[in-house]
């Protein structure tokens, strides 16, 4: 049994038949190709796979595309405009906030949210913020640091 | 013609500087293995044993292969001849059991793989799986090393029932008279826990075979594509040069992907089958169960001294938890923390032995640190037990024992000769930082009220730069190609293969300050064995200090070539080269680095003896390996209510010598303490006696998040390693090292009060709580 569903991604509008098990994160990853939203664990614990949902940064992993009918979809990959990055990529750029860069799309879209749900956070509500995203690699610091940089209006 | 667009005088080695490789990391532009999308590709989905000890009396695959979508269905006899999975380590009798890349009629852990399917799609091939009938007739497991060496357990190899993989001894100096001379002698059991590496990507490979070529390409998720390349050949029985190993992007190793595992080669097998592209992505659960572990020490540890705290001798009895087999290195690993068991102490005398048990487990093997973290560990909670014991400060103790400035290099009782240090330096800076002697007063107050309030401190030392090539099994060199287009453009090909260190931008930094342009006339190739040169790969600590030396070394003779070119080009006798420029002095007359790489290529003159084109490779053995140091100290308050422990001040003083980029040294700081508090505090891979993994998911395995995590202060020693022209020591994995004993040591300091002497890790609440109410009662 196929579905068809209809999604605005990345601003642009597209239709596709899917299966109704097929999750969110592989219809973004391997019918549409954006690759930037990653697997991590597949148990929507470490947030590798989020993508901004009619504004709401969500687990593609724990969604089914079909799920996604009507909704307006943001990727890491539909951030940056006419060449200019977002002021949370410029951020994680400029504080070093990845290394292996595998959980960097998903950590750019939660720490944007952040910052759309309270423009002004303490460290201790960033670290709280970023609690469903997991990072092997940096210890946090930086990310925090990133965080806080686009909150001073810096990352720009 | 483009040309260099920056003659720069600034230097940018030392500089902290945002990294080359970012802007396809945070655009979502990466490719790493799981992007990777061909023609025809299949996808293959591994049935594994959900036992941990069984005899296999059959499988039936029929339904399976049956279903619409699947291409093959291959089980351990298909692919009997394909392998082992090998095991570069060696010891004298080493026992090393033949370890099948599908198990044939028997498992030995969970998550054994069993059989694979291959699919068109990948929902198809995981359906397929479970049509899969498997008969087993389950075996009683073991999982736990002291029982598996013990009277009356099963046999996890029946060929071996004693369960002992190897014995391993090693000794120095005197150590039946240091003891017999001790005033005092203190003992630990010791334990560090076995813990799941969790790179945030999982492994994965893509295989595809050109059946006109008979060339096989292998994409995989590692740090060693070279050694893969070697060993995926040797295990398919192709010739190695018809073998090409990719490594994409790699999202983290920490060691795991130090590795060939079984799926490389069987990925290998069924793409020279089918003749199609396959590919395999591990799931997370399959991560926690078959990529390998890392620590699984149970350590009895002895230490004699004399009453004013002078260390006479240790002695170590070290049961390392292998697992079911030998993966690359596994046996290797805890001769290390052999190594380093003496840590910064002048002590000569000291006494090893190692088990290495079979358990019916996956197997351990290089985890951040990989034997050094547990042989730290040991002997900085031996020193503090020891200080508790002669009412000493753990840090009077250790300034007293450390060795001095003046005896480098120093001949360690283990064998090994410590480049340099000046090992109380870091520990008096993280003092000062931390406000030691104030923080005591404020520990007083803080007892006579009631609250536990403890200091930890560690002073860590660790083998790095891995390594001169006798202590190494498949080679301790680095390689580095530098070349310079016609256009001036500078490419430089690492046999190093960085995954999250930094190294497109690190090298890129020395290239740039050698050749004198800028950083963005420079790009940094790895990981591709059909572009790069053979090299080793990124672990141990080892890519800076000896892929970063190689690329000082290749920069080196090319400039000898340039200046060749640059005097011919100016008809001088003698030019200099600095900034990328080249000048004769005695008329002013100067040639751009641009110029002459231009003239090397069109080759219209050469200059005496010299080839066309400006190309120079340098395969740079070390001499010796790099030891860094340093000190962290730690501030706990543990809640008596909750067993709760909250760090309140974690300083971290780290001396890697010489600093290429601040920014990320202080990002491998950051990453390696956070490891390092998630072994001291939450994680551990806990098996049950049936050999089931509790631990199979990040829903039970404890990763640190950032809440959970205090800010982190670091700062810098400068000892400059004389082994490398660079006077780099390596930092990768300092931070764990030097972090799980100063958070051990700083609980059990504030829970002395209650006669708590030693805690094993992890230090979780319920623990903790246990511990104070067992004090109570």
């Amino acid at each position: 049994m196929q579905t068809t569903i209809h999604v605005t991604i990345n601003g642009k509008k597209r239709s596709d038949t899917v299966e109704p098990r097929l999750l969110l994160i592989h219809y973004l990853r391997e019918t549409v190709g954006l690759t930037g939203p990653h697997i991590g664990c597949e148990t929507s614990i470490c947030g590798a796979c989020t993508v901004n949902v009619d504004g709401k940064a969500i687990k593609s992993c724990a969604m089914f595309a079909v799920q996604a009918n009507g909704c307006d979809v943001l990727t890491i990959e539909g951030l940056a405009r006419d060449g200019k990055l977002d002021p949370m990529q410029q951020a994680f750029w400029n504080e070093h906030g990845l290394q292996c860069g595998f959980c960097t799309p998903g950590m750019i879209m939660t720490a944007k949210q952040i910052l759309e749900r309270n423009p002004h956070p303490t460290e201790a509500e960033i670290r709280d913020g970023l609690g469903g995203n997991l990072c092997r690699c940096t210890g946090y610091q930086h990310i925090v640091n990133a965080v806080k940089a686009v909150a001073a209006g810096k990352g720009a | 013609m483009a040309t260099t667009t920056i003659t720069k005088t600034e230097k940018l080695v030392g500089k902290a500087m945002r990294r080359q490789e970012d802007p396809r990391l945070i655009t979502g532009s990466a490719t790493y293995v799981d992007d990777i999308q061909m023609p025809g590709m299949l996808h293959a989905c591994i049935l594994r044993s959900p036992h941990g000890a069984a005899n296999i009396k059959s499988v039936d695959i029929a339904a399976a292969l049956a279903h619409p979508g699947v291409a093959a269905v291959y089980v351990g006899k298909d692919t009997e001849k394909v392998g082992p999975v090998p095991c570069g380590a060696s010891l004298p009798g080493l026992r090393v059991p033949h370890h099948y890349v599908l198990a044939i009629d028997r498992v030995y852990f969970i998550g054994h793989p069993v059989a694979v399917v291959v699919a068109t799609d990948k929902y198809i091939a995981r359906d397929a799986v479970d049509l899969i009938e498997v008969e087993y007739e389950t075996l009683q497991a073991v999982t736990d090393p002291e029982k598996a060496i013990g009277p009356g357990a099963p046999p996890v190899h029946p060929e071996w029932p004693d369960n002992v993989a190897f014995n391993y001894h090693q000794e120095g100096g005197d150590v039946d008279t240091a003891f017999a001379q001790a005033e005092v002698v203190v003992k630990q059991r010791i334990t560090s826990q076995r813990l799941i590496p969790s790179s945030m990507e999982t492994r994965g490979v893509v295989a595809d075979y050109n059946t006109g070529d008979k060339a096989l390409t292998i994409w995989s998720s590692t740090q060693i594509p070279h050694l893969m390349r070697t060993l995926v050949a040797q295990m398919l029985g192709a010739p190695e040069h018809k073998v090409r190993v990719v490594t994409p992007e790699v999202g983290g190793g920490f060691g795991s992907k130090l590795n060939v595992y079984a799926e490389e080669a069987l990925m290998g097998f069924v793409a020279m089958k089918l003749g199609q592209p396959v590919k395999w992505i591990e799931s997370r659960r399959e991560n926690c169960m078959c990529t390998i572990h890392g620590r699984g020490h149970v350590d009895y540890f002895e230490v004699a001294a004399k009453k004013d705290g002078t260390i006479l001798g240790i002695k170590l009895k070290l049961i390392q938890d292998l697992g079911a087999y030998h993966q690359l290195l596994t046996p290797a690993i805890p001769t290390l923390s052999v190594l380093m068991m003496p840590g910064l102490y002048r002590c000569q005398n000291v006494r090893a032995d190692i088990v290495g048990a079979f358990t019916n487990a996956v197997p351990t093997d290089a985890y951040r640190g990989a034997g050094r973290p547990e042989a730290t560990h040991g002997i900085e909670r031996m020193v503090d037990i020891l200080a508790a014991e002669l009412k000493m400060d753990p840090a009077e103790i250790r300034l007293k024992n450390f060795i001095h400035n003046d005896e480098f290099p120093y001949a360690t009782g283990t064998g090994l000769s410590y480049d340099s240090g000046n090992y109380a330096a870091p520990l008096h800076k993280a003092m000062d930082l931390i406000d030691y002697h104030n923080l005591r007063e404020e520990q007083r107050q803080a007892r006579s009220q009631g609250r536990l309030m403890g200091i930890g401190l560690s002073t860590y030392g660790e083998i790095c730069a891995f390594g001169p090539s006798p202590a190494t099994p498949a080679g301790g060199w680095e390689s580095a190609t530098v070349k310079i287009e016609p256009s001036g453009m500078v490419t430089v090909m690492t046999g190093s293969s960085p995954h999250g260190q930094g190294e497109e931008t690190t090298f890129a930094q020395i290239t740039a300050d050698e050749l004198g342009v800028g950083i963005d006339d420079v790009i940094v190739l790895h990981g591709d064995t059909a572009i790069v040169q053979y090299g080793i790969g990124t672990f141990g600590s080892r890519g800076t200090a000896v892929g970063g030396t190689a690329v000082y070394f290749a920069l080196q003779e090319l400039k000898k070539k340039i200046k060749k070119y640059g005097a011919m080009l100016l008809e001088s006798e003698e030019v200099s080269f600095s900034d990328g420029v080249c000048v004769d002095h005695k008329t002013g007359k100067s040639v751009t680095l641009a110029e002459i790489a231009g003239a090397s290529h069109r080759a219209m003159k050469l200059p005496p003896g010299t080839q066309p084109g400006m190309v120079e490779t340098y395969f740079w053995e070390p001499p010796n390996f790099a030891f860094p140091f340093g000190a962290h100290a730690v501030v706990t308050e543990v809640n008596r209510e909750t067993g709760d422990i909250e760090i309140k001040r974690y300083v971290a003083v780290d001396d890697c010598g010489n600093i290429i980029n601040p920014l990320i040294v202080a990002g491998q700081v950051h990453g390696g303490v956070v490891q390092g508090l998630g072994q001291a505090l939450w994680e551990q891979a806990v098996y049950d006696d049936n050999g089931q993994l509790i631990t199979g998911e990040f829903m039970d395995y404890a990763i640190p998040r950032a809440s959970m995590i205090p800010w982190i202060e670091t700062e810098h020693t400068v000892t400059p390693s004389p082994v490398n022209p660079l006077g780099v020591k390596g930092v990768g994995e300092a931070g764990t090292i030097g972090c799980s004993p100063a958070v051990v040591n700083s609980v059990v300091d504030a829970l002395s009060t209650l006669g708590v002497r030693h805690i094993d890790m992890p230090m979780t609440p319920e623990k903790i709580w246990n511990l104070m109410e067992g004090a109570r009662a």
